[in-house]
């Protein structure tokens, strides 16, 4: 046989395992956090706050960490939200004209965005020392918006790029301003992809740990307000699987698998969402 | 548009939005800027008395005694990263190939979402999985074999965890450089009887090479600055690590582990402020010079 044939062969079958190494990767690890968390998950894991400690306490559930996690990351949402919707349009609309500035400022993003969590969470904490606030949630809120705004911005930047400059013009000569081009026109253009892009900062909000490990601090309670410590998720897992006591890590399993299981949804749906509307978009 | 006799509320509408638009401009130029100086300051005390020099080289690490030295944190750091890639990088070259050039329509569907799904895994989780599979399997099945007693808690952990970590990432890249090599090139090389893997060994993979490089660079960097799924796999012993059996403590995870204690002892704060700076300048220089050869070569297609 050929020699060459016989090494195409070869590497095919090498490409055909690494593909297969990532995909049972995925497999796995969803397997493994169902496997060892289902059967923890019990109604009185999710309604109730740990008792007696959550490191310690052999009682109780996550409900302190569930709605600690929504808190957080739903106030990071909207506050990233409300500073990247705007930042995406204004770079998209008005400074369509200055390229250099707006691939700049993209520069800059893609830069942010690689920027590790846990240096965030590190400025985070440097911010509370100055202002003098305690770990809390809305220390927490901070951090995170920060730590999402890049994410946020190069996703709704991606689809924003993409809307045909002939819409901007048709829009500004019927007299219309600048921003109601960018909110009526270039945001309806776009729903889907902004829509993916909340919900992937989402996912990454609720998801990360080493960012809030310093700034939200953990408690057995639910929060009454911004300036109380928050418990999450991702820290409930990671503080509660360190725990000697087994039913303590119980709840640490049943955290990972409402984690995941929220991700997974949000994975879904922000592919529903691109595909569904994406028969809105006006082709040129 | 509905008829307005007067305009004046749209424009003051307008003025109000570009306000707003300035200032999420403004917000989001001020954070890097923001980290660089915050940390810096935060850090200043500890570089008042000991030069920078020092504190990277220096082996010591006694918090109490006022000695921080970070040569075996880095070197934990450069052993993960480097292993983790050593891992991930043939898979994700090998895979982006496949899906690119040879694979059908339904495997890409198949991958597509897989890939996604992959990467919107939060970092705890991957630290889960890596206490319930790969820990046990590395004390197991992979030290055993090579007739070691390992504990599992240990650098090739830590590598393993971060390697299926990245590989969503530096493949997305891959995937889109290979999307975008122009078809006339492949058909080129094709008509001069080369077979379809000379030609994506010699043309493609040759056309795309520096892209490739910098996927990598921003997969390494990706890497250095993970924290919580090393943190929970890779063991946390101070000391510098000679193979990858050992267990590490890589920069981030020492971050991440020593938060409680830092506000008690002098210093504490100030030299983790400084790890977070150097974590931070590092990943800042990789991502810089890996997008900066991204743009590049995208320029010259």
């Amino acid at each position: 046989m050929d020699l060459r044939k016989t090494e195409e062969w070869f590497f095919r079958v090498l490409m055909f395992l690494s593909t297969m190494v990532i995909a049972v990767s995925l497999f796995m690890i969803i397997f493994s956090v169902l496997y060892s968390g289902l059967p923890h998950l019990t109604w009185e894991m999710i309604s109730s706050v740990p008792k007696g400690g959550f490191y310690f306490g052999k009682e109780g559930g996550i409900l302190n960490a569930i709605i600690g996690s929504l808190y957080l990351s739903l106030g990071a949402t909207l506050l990233a939200f409300l500073l990247g919707l705007p930042l995406a349009l204004f770079l998209n609309v008005h400074l369509i004209r200055y390229r250099k500035l707006v691939n700049g400022v993209r520069f800059v993003m893609d830069l942010l965005w690689g920027v590790p969590s846990i240096v965030y969470g590190a400025f985070g904490f440097t911010i509370m020392v100055f202002f003098g606030i305690r770990a809390s949630l809305l220390a927490g809120i901070i951090t995170v918006t920060l730590f999402i705004i890049p994410i946020m911005v190069r996703g709704m930047d991606e689809v924003l790029k993409s809307v045909p400059r002939g819409l901007l013009e048709s829009s500004l000569s019927l007299g219309s301003t600048r921003s109601e081009t960018a909110y009526r026109v270039y945001l309806k253009q776009s729903i889907p992809g902004v829509i993916t892009a909340v919900l992937l900062s989402f996912g990454r909000a609720i998801g990360d740990a080493a960012s809030i490990l310093f700034t939200t601090g953990y408690t057995d309670y639910i929060p009454t307000s911004l300036s109380q410590p928050t418990a999450t998720l991702p820290l409930a897992i990671f503080f509660q699987l360190s725990s000697p006591i087994p039913e303590v890590r119980e709840r640490a399993y049943a955290a990972a698998v409402i984690l995941m299981i929220i991700i997974l949804i949000i994975s879904i749906s922000s592919r529903f969402f691109s595909k569904k509307y994406h028969k809105n978009k006006i082709n040129f | 548009m509905r008829f307005r006799r007067f305009d004046i509320g749209r424009h003051l509408r307008d003025k109000l939005h570009l306000a707003w638009m300035l200032v999420a401009f403004a917000v989001a130029m001020a954070v890097p800027v923001a980290l660089l100086l915050g940390l810096t300051y935060k850090s200043s005390a500890l570089l008042a008395d000991h030069s920078i020099f020092n504190i990277i080289f220096s082996k010591e690490w006694k918090p109490l005694s006022g000695e921080f030295g970070f040569y075996p944190f880095i070197i934990s750091s450069l052993w993960v990263t480097m292993v983790s890639l050593l891992i991930a990088a043939p898979i994700c070259l090998l895979t982006a190939i496949h899906l690119t050039q040879y694979a059908n329509r339904w495997v890409l569907k198949l991958m597509h979402p897989i890939i996604d799904m992959l990467a919107g895994i939060p970092s705890v989780i991957f630290g889960v999985w890596g206490i319930l599979v790969v820990v046990p399997a590395i004390s197991d099945y992979i030290g055993p074999f090579l007739g070691k007693s390992v504990s599992g808690y240990s650098i090739l952990a830590g590598a393993i965890v971060l390697s299926i970590m990245i590989i969503p990432f530096i493949l997305n890249i891959l995937i889109e450089l290979f999307r975008n090599i122009p078809t006339e090139l492949k058909e080129a090389s094709l008509s001069l009887g080369a077979t379809k893997w000379q030609t994506i060994k010699h043309v493609q993979i040759k056309k795309i090479l520096p892209g490739i490089v910098s996927a990598f660079g921003l997969g390494m960097s990706r890497a250095f600055g993970e924290t919580i799924a090393v943190l929970m796999v890779v063991g946390n012993v101070t000391h510098i690590p000679k193979g990858v059996f050992q267990p590490g403590y890589p920069l981030p995870a020492l971050i991440a582990n020593n938060y409680g204690e830092m506000l008690s002892i002098p210093l504490y704060d100030a030299a983790l402020m400084l790890a977070a700076l150097i974590l931070f300048v590092i990943v800042l220089f990789f991502n810089f010079i890996s997008r900066i050869i991204i743009i590049k070569s995208d320029k010259h297609n």
